[in-house]
């Protein structure tokens, strides 16, 4: 780990961190104070959601929630964030290399006296720390707004406590997969179309999976794996996507490694 | 000792040629000049000595150890300058140079700022404003301020304008006096000339000689002139001799072998004038290309 990349890297990256952390701030707040009308209405509305057809409840996650209940609001609102928190990741996880190559910063940095790896390290350390401000955001919001509108509801602090650590390797996945895609192509241009595929797509995944049923497609994305409805509906994870969520996780940081220490850094063409 | 010991290198990009069996050595305090026309895989070599790429197959050492296995270590004391500049756009001058300081275990500063007066560059503008000329200079004081043994050059010149290109081949001369081994590559042959003492060339990646800069200019071809009646018959055919032209009673050649021969076919003509020359690095490059 070499303490000036490290550095220079949260530095390019505070600005992005910030404008994620206001929005996600934002996002959790307002739609959280909207709680006690909704609660006070919720008879209302779960015989609306009742009227509303089961393949677009599935596509919200809506099919197990209660509306009514502070986790079951929350859980809603917690989709957001995940999409949001998927984006993020992955653009940090496909720019982490890739946008050094693509503006040419690459040569610079790599003929410093550091090896590949004390590189690869101190940038995911970077990547890992900027995430981790942004978890603080959202963790510190979560509970200022959950403690502000629970309109006097009870709720299980330790489930909510489960799906905001869930975060954590739920970022994870989308930041080591993204590194190591973008190791596995020649040059990325722009971040931003990937980052939004594989966050998308990841999340199109998860909402289909529940309208088409018994497809498995959606064992292998991260909405899934850490299913807000799901894990409060049995107040824990379920055990084995979790370990298949980190077995990807942990076989995109190996292979991103093994790919960064043999790639060829091609000069302008 | 060697600074630099290649040895049969050879990089395919799939199956487009970077470069192929190059071997070559450079001893310390040399200034090696690497020439060649763009695409020659003069770029490649350098990126492969700097452990950017990966060769293929042959291997590459540099202060005795392996390219591909002592990179960061080796990278300690080099310095270099490629052919195009990117930086963080986003950055100062004096950021970008701090930065770049900070890698090393030495203190640059004082040599940062001497450079940087040197080379008449403003420490606080951003890198986006900067000119391209600009930016090389940022190139230059980046790639010597943390004093290396030894330079990569990657035709450091271009974008400079003439009086910084003297700055800069001054400050280049300084270096290799003080014991500094320089590794120039260039397609501007004048360049090569009046800084290197020894050459290799390079032509689709591979090479096609490596010569002292003053053998290739002596004992190689002599750039003949001679204006006299009747040349037709007496120049027909000289062994040694090339790209022969005649003009208004005058024939043009360039001449390798014993100088005599063309002396005695001389013998009892009566010359009105004869130069005999050493070709410029230019002529004996383009020979090479033909």
């Amino acid at each position: 780990m070499n303490a000036n990349i490290y550095r220079h890297e949260l530095h390019i990256r505070w600005k992005s961190v910030f404008t994620w952390s206001v929005a996600l701030v934002f996002l959790i707040v307002f739609f959280f104070s909207v709680f006690p009308a909704f609660a006070k209405d919720a008879d209302l509305l779960n015989q609306m959601m009742a009227k509303f057809p089961p393949e677009m409840k599935a596509a919200f996650g809506l099919d197990n929630m209660d509306m009514a209940t502070v986790l079951g609001f929350y859980s809603l609102i917690f989709l957001f964030v995940q999409l949001c928190l998927a984006i993020q990741a992955g653009n940090y996880g496909f720019g982490l290399v890739s946008v050094e190559e693509a503006e040419l910063t690459a040569d610079f940095l790599l003929t410093r006296p550091v090896s590949r790896w004390e590189i690869l390290t101190s940038k995911l350390l970077a990547v890992l720390t900027s995430l981790l401000v942004t978890d603080l955001v959202v963790w510190g919001s979560t509970f200022i707004s959950v403690l502000l509108f629970n309109d006097g509801r009870a709720y299980e602090t330790t489930t909510l406590i489960l799906l905001l650590i869930s975060i954590l390797p739920f970022q994870l996945f989308f930041l080591c997969v993204g590194l190591v895609v973008s190791l596995l192509v020649r040059r990325i241009r722009s971040v931003t179309p990937y980052s939004l595929g594989l966050g998308f797509g990841a999340y199109v995944l998860s909402a289909f999976s529940g309208v088409f049923g018994e497809a498995k497609l959606e064992l292998i994305t991260p909405f899934k794996h850490f299913d807000a409805a799901a894990i409060v509906q049995n107040q824990a994870f379920d055990t084995p996507l979790l370990l298949l969520n980190v077995a990807v996780t942990l076989i995109s940081v190996v292979a991103s490694y093994w790919l960064y220490k043999r790639r060829d850094i091609h000069a302008v063409s | 000792m060697s600074i630099i010991e290649v040895n049969q290198l050879t990089k395919y990009y799939g199956k487009s040629r970077g470069i192929v069996d190059v071997s070559f050595t450079e001893e310390e305090g040399e200034i090696f000049g690497f020439i060649g026309p763009n695409g020659a895989g003069k770029s490649t070599t350098i990126r492969l000595l700097l452990s950017l790429i990966h060769p293929t197959s042959g291997s590459a050492k540099i202060f005795g150890k392996d390219v591909t296995t002592h990179g960061p270590e080796i990278r300690r004391d080099i310095g270099y300058l490629p052919s195009e500049v990117f930086y963080y756009e986003g950055m100062r001058v004096i950021d970008l140079l701090k930065y770049s300081a900070s890698f090393f275990e030495k203190d640059c500063t004082q040599r940062m700022h001497d450079l940087s007066e040197l080379m008449e560059l403003e420490l606080n503008r951003r890198i986006s404003d900067l000119s391209y000329g600009n930016k090389k200079k940022v190139g230059i004081v980046q790639g010597l301020l943390h004093s290396p043994k030894l330079l990569f050059l990657d035709e450091p010149t271009s974008g400079l304008d003439p009086l910084m290109q003297r700055k800069f081949f001054d400050l280049i001369r300084e270096e290799n006096r003080r014991g500094v081994t320089v590794f120039f590559s260039s397609h501007i042959l004048s360049e090569v000339q009046r800084l290197c003492t020894r050459v290799a060339i390079i032509r689709e990646g591979r090479i096609v000689e490596i010569s002292n800069i003053r053998t290739l200019q002596q004992n190689n071809y002599k750039k003949i002139s001679i204006t006299a009646e009747g040349l037709g018959e007496l120049f027909q055919q000289i062994p040694g001799a090339s790209n022969m032209q005649f003009e208004n009673g005058t024939v043009n050649f360039f001449f390798k072998g014993d100088i005599n021969t063309v002396l005695q076919r001389l013998n009892g003509v009566r010359v009105s004038d004869v130069t005999i020359e050493e070709p410029t690095l230019e002529e004996i490059f383009m020979h090479y290309y033909e």
